[in-house]
């Protein structure tokens, strides 16, 4: 297949009979794919979208909510956001915890999966999963298992955006 | 040198059928709420079965199926000369720990949801070829173990696509015998994997469908019949969406199987009241349906002969991280009220 550059001997030139069979697969995957689309039930994409849009500006406006109410008790603006962000992750955690989150988020689909709630309801899950496997290579190794690649292509793209905005400045 | 119990291609045909002597099985509260909720012998309080995990709460499923089909025929762990089995966690870890605790030679199998349909024709040639006496298969899966080793912790909030299955929590056992009262295994057809390219492991029923497909027609062929001849077909678990595709795909073959073709990861669950997509699957859902289920069609005489097909995705995560696609199988046999 594609994949298969690497390593290993050299490949050897098929012959005619393999060449057929091979796009003989190729063209009954293909058109046994096109039978298995036509069979498919349909995600309802309307409803999805309303309820992740819902559900997403709920969640925002909560935050909001909370970002007022430390401002308006004093705290300067940049704080209040962290400590909304601290709220909102406390939040999300619970809900998991309480196995509320999963049924959110089998509504709301991304209306639940995109604000912080639901970054730590991918570090949570997996940690509560795993305790059973012990707190070392249980919990801790399996924590970043989904949020990891979020972390590391976060971090990858933060450190490119401050390298351009360090050049244009 | 021809072997003398095959016929056509790929079939066998038993000398002296074996007797399904007993079935035994355990399920999940959601399958007890199911519309065969009532056929099966046992349905446990939460998916734990008062154990601390669920890989542990599979496990004794398994061990309370096999005892107690081992206790409807009224034998001793002893009485049994092989017992195979096999499950979907890695390294089949229920099997392995539950025939530790039996205690019976053991022969562990994997055909993924296929494993009850592949482990009882494997007993069916024991016992026909003379080699053991008593032979217990048994099969379990479980929704919360199967989620998480093949797909999302069971607590992250992710949307479950409307061709997913849910995975049947429960065990099966089958106790066969040369000789008894019960349905007899007459034929076995057996499987090949077939790769129809589906890549999605949120869609197993299009992945299994050709293969089930596959074994039916070879089954016809070898056997020379059609699908009147049978009261029901039926396969393990390629849900609404592999139902429906295989059904075309016998059509396309001028096999008409619309009145007597049906799947049990269909029939296990009510699906716009339990939400459970495209239907179930696991090993345990072609394994509890035709231990419960099923075996009461034949006791009631309701059905005479059928064909079972269990299916099965060989699916593996590292697989289809590698890009490959997800080959299918599908095991037949034939049973039937003699």
């Amino acid at each position: 297949m594609a994949n298969n550059k690497q390593q290993g001997p050299p490949k050897k030139p098929l012959t005619l009979t393999e060449q057929v069979m091979q796009q003989k697969q190729a063209y009954d995957q293909k058109a046994y794919k096109q039978l298995a689309d036509s069979v498919k039930p349909k995600n309802n994409v309307l409803v999805n979208a309303i309820n992740a849009f819902w559900v997403g500006g709920t969640i925002s406006a909560i935050g909001q909510i909370i970002t007022l109410m430390f401002t308006a008790n004093g705290l300067p603006p940049k704080d209040a956001a962290s400590a909304t962000v601290i709220v909102m992750v406390f939040l999300g955690t619970f809900l998991t915890g309480l196995g509320v989150y999963d049924r959110i988020g089998k509504m709301a689909g991304a209306g639940s999966i995109i604000p912080i709630t639901g970054f730590a309801n991918s570090i949570v899950s997996p940690a509560m999963e795993y305790k059973r496997e012990g707190f070392v290579f249980g919990v801790a190794a399996k924590m970043f298992s989904i949020a990891g690649p979020v972390l590391v292509y976060g971090f990858i793209i933060s450190v490119v955006i401050g390298l351009i905005a360090y050049l244009i400045s | 040198m021809s072997a003398p119990k095959r016929i056509g291609k790929s079939t066998v045909q038993f000398s002296n059928p074996p007797v399904i002597v007993a079935t035994a099985s355990v399920v999940g509260p959601k399958e007890g709420e199911g519309p065969l909720g009532k056929t099966f012998d046992m349905v446990t309080q939460d998916s734990y079965f008062g154990q601390e995990s669920w890989e542990k709460a599979e496990r004794k499923m398994l061990e309370e199926a096999v005892k107690m089909v081992i206790n409807k025929a009224r034998l001793k762990p002893q009485d049994i000369d092989v017992f195979l089995a096999g499950d979907l966690l890695n390294q089949t870890i229920s099997a392995n720990y539950a025939a530790r605790t039996l205690g019976i030679p053991f022969l562990g199998l994997y055909g993924a949801c296929s494993t009850m349909y592949e482990s009882m024709a494997i007993a069916s040639m024991i016992i026909d070829g003379g080699f053991a006496h008593h032979v217990v298969t048994a099969v379990s899966s479980h929704y919360d173990t199967a989620e998480r080793q093949y797909r999302f912790p069971t607590e992250q909030g992710v949307q479950r696509p409307q061709t997913a299955q849910w995975t049947v929590s429960g065990a099966a056992a089958v106790l066969l015998a040369p000789a008894g009262n019960g349905p007899r295994i007459t034929h076995a057809t057996i499987g090949k994997v077939v790769d129809a390219g589906i890549k999605d492991p949120n869609d197993m029923g299009s992945a299994m469908a050709p293969a089930a497909v596959d074994t039916i027609v070879r089954n016809f062929q070898d056997t020379g019949r059609s699908p009147v001849d049978y009261d029901l077909i039926v396969t393990g678990d390629l849900g609404k969406v592999g139902h429906t595709i295989a059904t075309k795909l016998l059509q396309q073959q001028q096999y008409d199987v619309s009145n007597n073709y049906n799947d049990c990861g269909i029939m296990i669950y009510d699906h716009e009241r339990q939400d459970t997509h495209a239907g179930g699957s696991g090993c345990a859902c072609s394994g509890v349906v035709f231990a419960g289920h099923l075996m009461g069609q034949f006791n009631n005489g309701k059905i005479k002969r059928m064909l079972g097909v269990g299916t099965g995705a060989l699916l593996s995560p590292t697989a289809i991280q590698q890009g490959e696609s997800i080959p299918g199988i599908g095991h037949g046999v034939v049973i039937e009220m003699l």
